[in-house]
C-alpha cells in the first residue's frame, strides 16, 4: 500500500505528504532514535510520538516510507516544513501505536 | 590508484537542532554519484551516529568522507573530552549523555555500535583530554 493511500482511510491525516506514491512494506515501532536508525528498515512505516526537528533527520537517513505520529501527536510548522523539504511523509492519528501497528498490519498484506 | 573522492565538512558543536545537515548532504552527493542505495543508507545512518555524537560530547569537529574505487572511508575527528573506556562505550545501551539529549530521542547507548553495525571496518583513537578519531570503512564490492 502507498502511503497516500494510507491517508485516505479515516483514521489517518496527512501532515506532510511530498511523496505520497512510497509504498509501506512493514511498520517499525521506537521513540529512541538511533535505535530506530539502527533497527528500521528501508520503506518501513515508522511509528513515534518523537516529534522534534531530529525526526526528520532520522527519517530521511533511515529511509522510512513515512513516518506516523500516534496519540494524537502533532508537529510544530517548522518541523513540518524541514520534513516536506526533506521529502518525508508525515501522518498523524489519534491510535496508539499498538492499535496503529495492528490497523496497518491488517491492511498493507 | 586514483585519487578518491574527498567530502569535507565542519561539525557545529553547538546546534543540536540542524545536527545531521553533512550526513544528509553526503546522502545526496551519493545519491547522485548513483551508488547502491543500501550502501548509501549504511553511510549516512554511520556518519550520522558520529555526528549526533560529535555534537553531543565533543562540541564538534570535522568530517571527512572519501569515496574510492572499492571502498568508501569516513574519517571523524573531535577535540572532544576523549573516551574512558571504549569497551564500555560499545555496549548496546550505555550513555553518559544528559537527560536533556536523552529526551530529544538519543543518548540510548547505540550510536558506537549502529555506526560498527553499519560499517564494515572501525577504528577508535581517543587521548582523554584531546581528542578522538573514528575511521570507518564500508565496502563497495
Amino acid at each position: 500500500m502507498t502511503v497516500g493511500k494510507l491517508c485516505e482511510l479515516s483514521e489517518f491525516e496527512a501532515v506532510c505528504l511530498p511523496e505520497p506514491e512510497r509504498e509501506i512494506n512493514g511498520v517499525y515501532i521506537g521513540d529512541l532514535l538511533s535505535w530506530v536508525m539502527g533497527r528500521a528498515r528501508q520503506d518501513n512505516a515508522w511509528i513515534t510520538i518523537m516529534s522534534n526537528i531530529n525526526v526528520a533527520a532520522v527519517a530521511s537517513l533511515s529511509d522510512v516510507s513515512c513516518v506516523i505520529l500516534a496519540e494524537g501527536v502533532t508537529l510544530d510548522d517548522d518541523v513540518a516544513s524541514t520534513a516536506a523539504q526533506k521529502g518525508i511523509n508525515v501522518i498523524s492519528t489519534s491510535f496508539a501505536a499498538y492499535e496503529t501497528a495492528l490497523l496497518l498490519g491488517s491492511i498493507i498484506q | 590508484m586514483s585519487e578518491p573522492l574527498v567530502f569535507h565538512f565542519d561539525i557545529d558543536g553547538e546546534d543540536f537542532i540542524s545536527a545531521g545537515q553533512a550526513s544528509i548532504q553526503i546522502k545526496k552527493n551519493l545519491r547522485r554519484i548513483g551508488l547502491d542505495p543500501e550502501i548509501i543508507r549504511r553511510v549516512s545512518i554511520a556518519m550520522y551516529e558520529g555526528e549526533i555524537n560529535m555534537v553531543i560530547h565533543a562540541k564538534g569537529g570535522e568530517a571527512d568522507v572519501k569515496l574510492y574505487e572499492d571502498r568508501i572511508e569516513i574519517i571523524l575527528a573531535d577535540k572532544g573530552p576523549g573516551i574512558k573506556n571504549i569497551d564500555e562505550a560499545m555496549q548496546e545501551g550505555f550513555s553518559t549523555a544528559s537527560d536533556t539529549i536523552r529526551s530529544l530521542g538519543f543518548g540510548a547507548g547505540m550510536g558506537l555500535p549502529n555506526m560498527k553495525r553499519y560499517s564494515d571496518e572501525m577504528e577508535i583513537n581517543t587521548e582523554i583530554g584531546v581528542g578522538t578519531t573514528v575511521r570507518m570503512v564500508i565496502k563497495l564490492a
